[in-house]
């Protein structure tokens, strides 16, 4: 019966059928290995270009003085010059790129300025921080700081001009040396 | 969710807090732990000739293959997406210990295990096509290949063809279970699971859960079966299990040992984890129960003269004290290396689910799942060589 | 000041010319598409980042960004970013006290009384974007990777959800999305980087202690930060590559 192998027939037939997975193995393998794996890297090409597909939320500061170009000025010189747009007015590009239909809204001061300049003890202590309570009382911080210059003395104001600085580098502790 | 803020001690990254491998992957180690012990085992008779350990060889096959055909499910209920698990046979990463799981696993499985099983057994097979007279016999026609050749020089070259695969199937199944060990003691992140000794001390407790888990299915398929439990046999496998375990014991004590020394700068934190989190999974169920207790009852029956029936029940105990205090070990290095925070400020705990996907009930229905298919395995691959068991298949 | 003014105007500048280079990208950026980066090429970038812990408030901007720009979950378990608190007491470095509640992301809440003798600070976190990266080694398919130009990203379509690189990250940076099953992490907000914006962290953080530094880039001023500050990385022990480069990291920062 198994003539042509003398005794180890049933052998030849398990490793035909061993051989015959293999061959199976690695057909399979090239059908479905995904298009552009390894080009760059042991990964699918395409991932990269997939990562950058993503809707952008925070348009930058560019877009925002494309229209408001009066902000600038408004700011220069003052300790709130570096701060971009939309860490006070958060993600604006919806804004930016249709202003009629979505519109911005003007943030709460009482909550939004508090955010960075509530004392507190981790904060750099050079860093201007206030009791809000002590310093405002229930006043909204706009009554008397101009949100985008906060120690000029604001275009309408119901209080007294806010003190003047003290020593250089109100704003950044550190800095650049 | 709300729960595993509260179950939060110290500080833990936030994203750490909740754990991210649960007993499913406790679960995993375990089963191919039993699978490279069962296989030990069974090589002891074939490649080293301890002939006395024989009724159990085919036994121990069969459990090594009804826990391998398991094995993987705990992994499938567990990832995210187990559709895409083919991808690691299709792009595996060669720099990760984890892409060797599906080739370590096809190579174990169909050239070790099933070919080692299909030798042995394909007298019987052949037998059985034959003979039978159920719808099982087409189930044995199928696996005779076609092929009816029993002629000596036929079973000659089986046995040989059959030792060298249990040869390589050693390795093999140090192998299948190694990985598993590095696959943690590679994780520079994680001082609980980093250490070079993590592949060894996998591998030996493996083997003894192994040894343990053969012994005590010898003995209660024997008691099911009505017939003789083979005393010579078992006190065989019951001194290889005492032999294991010292090596297995040794092991975990120069890891603990040295982690107390050398006292590094997370020995603080682990070392609060062990005796807080930690303590009734790792000294009281794995050390003292688990370990010591069934190193004892070993040793007293090495050392002392007992009565057959006190040896069997002693044998007994040590054997389930054993299988306890090894899914306990995979318990601390999986849950446990996730139960500290890596910033080593703070500690969460682990939420076990009872009926989710990757909860206890699955987890208990995974651990129920391999018996059965052993039943179905033992029922069609009978590996007792007595007339009662021929007898049944003619009916 | 006028430091500052010229940086701003270089800063500023630099960003027009960039999104007037990629003109027609920007305009669909506006419009709220997602869309691709024409002339980005992946060569001429190397990215990372620098953090200033002495600049650094707490006011928890960045966190609140990145969750909107990224659509991260807002439960209090996943953050591709978040910040931490740091409380040393007197002469004990090894012993901080140190939160995050929810990450920051509604900033925190005061706890602690001036003058006890210890000292505080906040240090932001995020993936660090390793050259030598612990978890793009596990990955058993190769769905994470780092890109030709340094960062760190996530083959969502691809990923397994066997957490393996959780476990190996040792930052903590990375988490699985409940809703997609798959990892996530801080990307680096490739898409907005290859098109000439900075990432929505830096972009939001009102005193520049979040800087994105592109470090083949020679006029970018990571390099003058590097040159002129007293830098580390997080667990240099691990050699990892980090690319996350802090200023004024206390000896006792996990």
């Amino acid at each position: 019966m198994d003539g042509s192998f003398g005794h180890k027939g049933h052998l030849v037939r398990v490793a035909a059928l061993f051989a015959a997975s293999l061959v199976a193995f690695f057909v399979l393998r090239a059908l479905f290995v995904p298009a552009g794996f390894g080009l760059y890297g042991h990964y699918r090409a395409g991932a990269i270009e997939e990562n950058r597909l993503r809707p952008v939320a925070f348009a930058g500061r560019a877009a925002c003085v494309e229209c408001h170009s009066d902000v600038p000025d408004a700011m220069k010189g003052g300790p709130h010059e570096r701060v971009r747009c939309e860490a006070c007015h958060g993600p604006l590009a919806a804004h930016a790129g249709d202003p009629a239909e979505k519109k911005a809204v003007r943030p709460d001061s009482r909550v939004l300025c508090a955010r960075c300049h509530a004392a507190s003890v981790a904060r750099p202590a050079r860093f201007p921080q206030i009791d809000v309570a002590d310093h405002a009382g229930q006043e909204a911080c706009t009554t008397c700081h101009a949100a985008h210059n906060p120690l000029a003395p604001p275009a309408t104001s119901a209080g007294p001009a806010p003190p003047t600085p003290g020593p250089q580098g109100g704003g950044q502790k550190g800095g650049t040396r | 969710m709300e729960s595993i803020l509260h179950g939060v001690e110290g500080y833990m990254y936030p994203n750490e807090m909740e754990l991210q491998w649960s007993i499913l992957i406790v679960l995993y180690p375990y089963i191919t732990g039993l699978v490279a012990g069962a296989f030990i085992l069974a090589s002891l008779e074939r490649v080293f000739r301890v002939e006395s350990v024989r009724p159990t060889y085919r036994l121990a096959l069969l459990t090594a293959l009804a826990f391998l055909l398991v094995a993987p499910l705990p992994l499938q209920l567990h990832l995210g997406h187990p559709e895409r698990s083919v991808q690691m046979y299709l792009t595996p990463h060669t720099a990760s210990a984890m892409a060797m799981f599906g080739f370590v696993y096809l190579w174990y499985l169909m050239v070790v295990l099933l070919l080692e099983i299909w030798l042995d057994y394909r007298k019987d097979i052949v037998r059985l096509a034959g003979s039978t007279t159920s719808p099982l016999r087409h189930v044995y026609r199928v696996l005779t290949l076609g092929s009816r050749d029993v002629s000596e020089e036929a079973l000659r070259a089986d046995d040989r063809v059959g030792y060298v695969i249990t040869l390589v199937g050693i390795p093999s199944a140090f192998l299948l279970h190694g990985y598993v060990g590095f696959i943690f003691g590679s994780v520079k992140a994680n001082p609980w699971w980093s250490t070079p000794l993590m592949p060894i001390v996998f591998l030996f407790s493996a083997i003894v859960s192994g040894i343990a888990a053969v012994m005590l299915l010898y003995m209660a398929a024997t008691r099911m079966r009505g017939a003789e439990i083979d005393m010579r046999c078992v006190d065989t496998i019951a001194r290889y299990l005492f032999y294991a375990f010292i090596i297995d014991f040794s092991l975990e004590m120069l890891d603990l040992v040295h982690r107390i020394y050398e006292a590094d700068e997370s020995f603080h934190t682990l070392d609060f984890m062990v005796k807080t989190r930690l303590y009734l999974p790792h000294i009281i169920v794995k050390i003292v129960l688990g370990t010591l207790l069934p190193l004892g009852l070993l040793a007293l029956t090495q050392l002392v003269k007992l009565t057959d029936g006190a040896r069997r029940g002693t044998y007994a105990l040590a054997g389930v004290l054993t299988l306890i205090g090894i899914f306990a070990m995979r318990w601390n290095v999986v849950i446990g290396g996730q139960l500290f925070s890596k910033s080593f400020l703070g500690y969460t705990t682990y939420k076990m689910e009872f009926a989710s996907r990757e909860g206890l009930l699955a987890a208990i229905v995974l651990m129920i799942l391999p018996f059965l298919i052993l039943w179905a395995l033992v029922e069609l691959l009978p590996p007792w060589t007595d007339a009662t068991a021929e007898a049944r298949h003619q009916a | 000041m006028s430091t500052g003014r010229r940086e701003f105007l270089a800063r500023s500048g630099k960003l027009l010319f960039l999104t007037g280079a990629a003109q027609v990208a920007f305009d669909a950026v506006l419009r709220g598409e997602p869309t691709s980066a024409p002339n980005y090429q992946t060569a001429e970038h190397w990215w990372g980042m620098t953090i200033d812990v002495e600049k650094c408030i707490g006011c928890g901007n960045c966190v609140r960004a990145c969750k909107e720009e990224n659509d991260v979950p807002r439960e209090p378990y996943y953050f591709r970013t978040w910040v931490e608190r740091y409380h040393v007491p007197e002469g004990d470095a090894d012993s901080p006290q140190v939160d995050s509640p929810n990450g920051g992301y509604d900033g925190f809440p005061e706890r602690y009384r001036p003058g006890d003798g210890s000292k505080s600070f906040f240090v932001p976190k995020l993936c660090n974007h390793c050259a030598h990266s612990p978890c793009v080694q596990v990955c058993p398919v190769g769905a994470t990777f780092e890109s030709p130009d340094g960062v760190v990203l996530v083959d969502k379509t691809y990923c397994l959800g066997c957490r393996y690189c959780v476990q190996a990250c040792p930052y903590g940076c990375r988490f699985i999305d409940p809703r997609t099953r798959t990892v996530d992490k801080c990307s680096l907000c490739y898409h907005r980087i290859t098109k000439g914006l900075t990432t929505a962290c830096c972009e939001a953080c009102p005193t520049d202690a979040r800087v994105l530094g592109d470090l083949k880039n020679p006029k970018d001023p990571i390099h003058e930060f590097l040159r002129t500050h007293k830098v580390q990385v997080l667990k240099p022990q691990m050699a990892t590559g980090s690319k996350t480069y802090y200023n004024g990291l206390d000896g006792s920062v996990r």
